[in-house]
């Protein structure tokens, strides 16, 4: 069992935890991952390191509450316990020192995209963080950002924060005003990397995306994580999880994510009653 | 080598022995068991055990034990279970194999001691691995632990890492705590057994009876660990530099499934065997949504192969409620790998077999589902590398299958993950460890056994060169004992 050491929701349904893994602490680079079951009959799910402590023994990640197990994972509190945890996954993130780097992240991708571009700047990068989401609360590690790089920009869908519109019109923003980037990370939801990726391919910027595909045991033995990538099929979570961006099958890849769709909604609704009941019978306590 | 022969306990003339009809195993009705995940074959009474050792003609120079990879004192254990001592028939077979009631089950008995058994010349063989699997669940139930076998020897203060805990790392911990040394094994995964547990279906080995032989190791000093990845939580250098381990074995197992490199196999509804089987075997996939992992529950199957591996998922196929669970196989039946045992059995339960067909493209819906196969008939020629008649393409001959699920279960691969951080140790173009007989590797005090060192094998062969490590790296600590002092 994995102790939480603490947990705490950052934006809504999206959560903070720093776990106990003293192993993995010690090991793990910039953009690799671990696998975590919540529960005895839980799945096996991959989720990207956002940060780590050797000293202290721990690492961090966000989650955000999508189906049915990250969903359960947030209702863990601090001081409950994962049932595994294993790791660090994955080879880690090519650094360079490339010129100028732009960081374009959304969603939880941001916390994911930290000790990247912590890393981009310890090479000697001149950083800039793109960050995009659906509106201003659900925009995540701002702050500890822009503490790491040269400067951050913001994109909502509905302007309710920085710019009106996508981390792409950003990108085209900053190229406007005369910034050249030489490299491009882009981590995110898969639409926001294909659209990241598809902007970038045309005016020739070399562009990395970390890909989240489904996987089992996360060690090449099951191949659950297969994606296209310039034409050959690759193995995420030996492979990758990073590549290049303009060599992604990106149709092929959101499709597989959406193999399990229907049993995953299955799957969730069940939970969802279950704690339905547990609430009700919480309350039919509390009054008694 | 001479040996003793064991004690006589059978009562039976020799001439009538050879009349007693070889002792069938009771199993599962076929109908029945094709819809649950309960153990198929249901093993030998007391009686029928009794019977069945008593068909052995006791051999001057009995040749079973050599076809055991493992060498398991065939004659002794049976004169044992003659004499209705099936404890320590037990205790027999554990001196040289520490996980009798899985390989009762899963050995393939008909190509190794069985097929050397002098009265299968003439009549059947003797069921040895019946017999074994009889007495290893009769222990189980009646025997307090192996205490009689394992007194507990003198701490050698010498420490193995034993990386992997499928058949043959387990073979190498049983023999290894034995001499006392300090024995960690580190398991990937979140349970123990390697492919036993995440590869080998509940109706074919019970997860429980893993658990005991497992529990067994535990109770003679073993430590388990889980969720630790060698190479990458820490790497082989660091387990011998800083944690202090003198030697190493590492029973990776083949664990990189092939798939076959045609259009569509990137559909939604393909699956190589290894992610299929792990998901109903290790993540109890066909519990869901009881447990969390999902899993097709498929209409029309196919499974691409003909090897154990292909049996144990077309059977599970079925029994996650198929319509048509078929085997795809590029030869004949003739030239399948699988155990007759285990195609039989499939039979019975409605596994269709399309044998000289292979698959050379699969075709998906707009959502990216796999929907169709399109085959082409193979007819055999002149014989390949491997022996067996090459399948050669018969021009067109093309057709469409309608599916909803496709298995590949073509072979594994070794893999890559410590060659990949272990550059000392060398590999060879097929990403195998390369180890010498007694399993030494490139890199001093670390040793390698079992799939990774040979591809794809079985479950004793992987025992059977677990234990010639074992022996190896007892000489190599007491090597280094002497150097020391």
């Amino acid at each position: 069992m994995y102790k939480i050491l603490k947990a705490e929701f950052i934006a809504p349904n999206v959560k903070s935890f720093i776990i106990e893994a003293p192993h993995i602490a010690k090991k793990r680079q910039a953009g690799q991952f671990i696998i975590l079951r919540v529960h005895d009959k839980g799945e096996r799910i991959p989720i990207t390191i956002a940060d780590s402590n050797p000293d202290e023994g721990w690492i961090n990640i966000i989650v955000q509450g999508l189906g049915k197990t990250s969903a359960h994972l947030n209702t863990l509190e601090t001081g409950d316990h994962l049932q595994d945890l294993v790791g660090p996954l994955g080879l880690p993130t090519h650094i360079e020192n490339w010129g100028t780097l732009v960081c374009i992240s959304g969603g939880v991708g941001t916390a994911e995209a930290l000790p990247i571009a912590a890393a981009g700047k310890a090479a000697g990068n001149r950083v800039i963080s793109i960050i995009g989401a659906r509106n201003k609360d659900l925009i995540i590690a701002e702050n500890h950002m822009a503490e790491l790089v040269d400067e951050v920009r913001i994109s909502t869908d509905d302007g309710s924060a920085g710019r009106h519109g996508l981390v792409t019109d950003v990108l085209q923003d900053l190229m406007d005003e005369g910034v050249k980037p030489d490299m491009i990370v882009a981590i995110g939801p898969l639409p926001m990397m294909a659209a990241v990726s598809n902007q970038t391919k045309a005016i020739g910027i070399p562009t990395m995306v970390s890909l989240n595909a489904i996987m089992v045991d996360g060690t090449g033995m099951c191949g659950a994580c297969r994606a296209t990538v310039g034409g050959k099929t690759v193995f995420v979570c030996v492979d990758g999880p990073e590549f290049d961006g303009h060599q992604v099958d990106f149709k092929e890849l959101g499709m597989r994510q959406k193999m399990y769709q229907k049993q995953e909604a299955e799957s969730h609704k069940c939970f969802l009653e279950r704690q339905m009941k547990k609430l009700k019978a919480e309350q039919v306590l509390a009054e008694v | 080598m001479k040996r003793e022969r064991p004690q006589s306990f059978n009562t039976v003339p020799i001439k009538e022995r050879l009349t007693i009809p070889r002792q069938d195993m009771p199993e599962q009705d076929a109908l029945q068991r094709s819809t649950n995940f309960l153990e198929v074959n249901l093993g030998l009474n007391p009686e029928q055990a009794v019977i069945e050792a008593q068909r052995c003609i006791e051999c001057k120079n009995p040749t079973c034990m050599d076809g055991c990879p493992v060498n398991i004192k065939i004659p002794d254990f049976i004169q044992l279970i003659c004499n209705e001592d099936f404890l320590g028939a037990a205790d027999k077979i554990k001196e040289d194999n520490s996980l009798p009631a899985v390989c009762g089950r899963v050995c393939p008995q008909e190509t190794q001691c069985e097929e050397v058994c002098v009265v299968g010349k003439r009549f059947e063989a003797v069921a040895i691995g019946r017999l074994e699997r009889f007495v290893a669940d009769y222990a189980m139930i009646h025997g307090n632990g192996s205490t009689k076998v394992f007194d507990k020897p003198e701490p050698s203060g010498q420490k193995v890492a034993i990386v992997g805990s499928g058949p043959a790392g387990l073979a190498v911990a049983s023999d290894l705590i034995k001499e006392g040394h300090e024995i960690t094994v580190f398991e990937a995964l979140h349970e123990f057994g390697g492919v036993l547990v995440y590869g080998i279906p509940e109706f074919r080995l019970p997860k429980a009876i893993l658990r005991e032989e497992v529990a067994n190791l535990e109770a003679m000093g073993v430590k388990f660990v889980k969720n630790f990845i060698v190479g990458r939580t820490m790497t082989i250098q660091e387990l011998m530099a800083d944690e202090g381990f003198d030697a190493v074995f590492l029973g990776l197992g083949a664990g990189l499934p092939r798939f076959m490199n045609i259009p569509g196999e990137n559909l939604n509804g393909v699956y190589s065997a290894n992610e299929f089987l792990t998901r109903s075997n290790l993540m109890r996939g066909y519990e869901f949504p009881e447990w969390d992992t999902p899993l097709y529950r498929a209409k029309h199957a196919i499974i691409v192969g003909g090897g154990n591996t292909a049996m144990d998922a077309v059977r599970t196929a079925k029994r996650l409620g198929a319509d048509e669970a078929s085997i795809v196989y590029r030869r004949s039946e003739e030239e399948m790998p699988a155990r007759n045992e285990e195609i039989h059995h499939a039979k019975e339960e409605g596994v269709a077999f399309l044998n000289l067909v292979n698959p050379i493209k699969f075709i998906g819906d707009e959502q990216g589902n796999v929907i169709a196969a399109e085959c082409l008939r193979m007819e055999l020629g002149e014989p390949d590398g491997s022996g067996r008649r090459r399948p050669i393409p018969m021009k067109g001959s093309e057709f469409t299958m309608k599916v909803d699920m496709v298995v590949i279960a073509v072979g594994n691969g070794s893999n890559p993950l410590i060659a990949q951080t272990t550059p000392e140790i060398e590999t060879n173009k097929w990403g195998n460890i390369v180890a010498d007989e007694d399993g030494k590797t490139s890199m001093e005090g670390v040793y390698a056994g079992g799939d990774i060192v040979s591809g794809g094998a079985t479950v004793i062969l992987a025992m059977g060169a677990g234990r010639k490590s074992a022996a190896a790296i007892s000489e190599y600590l007491k090597s280094k004992v002497g150097s020391v002092v």
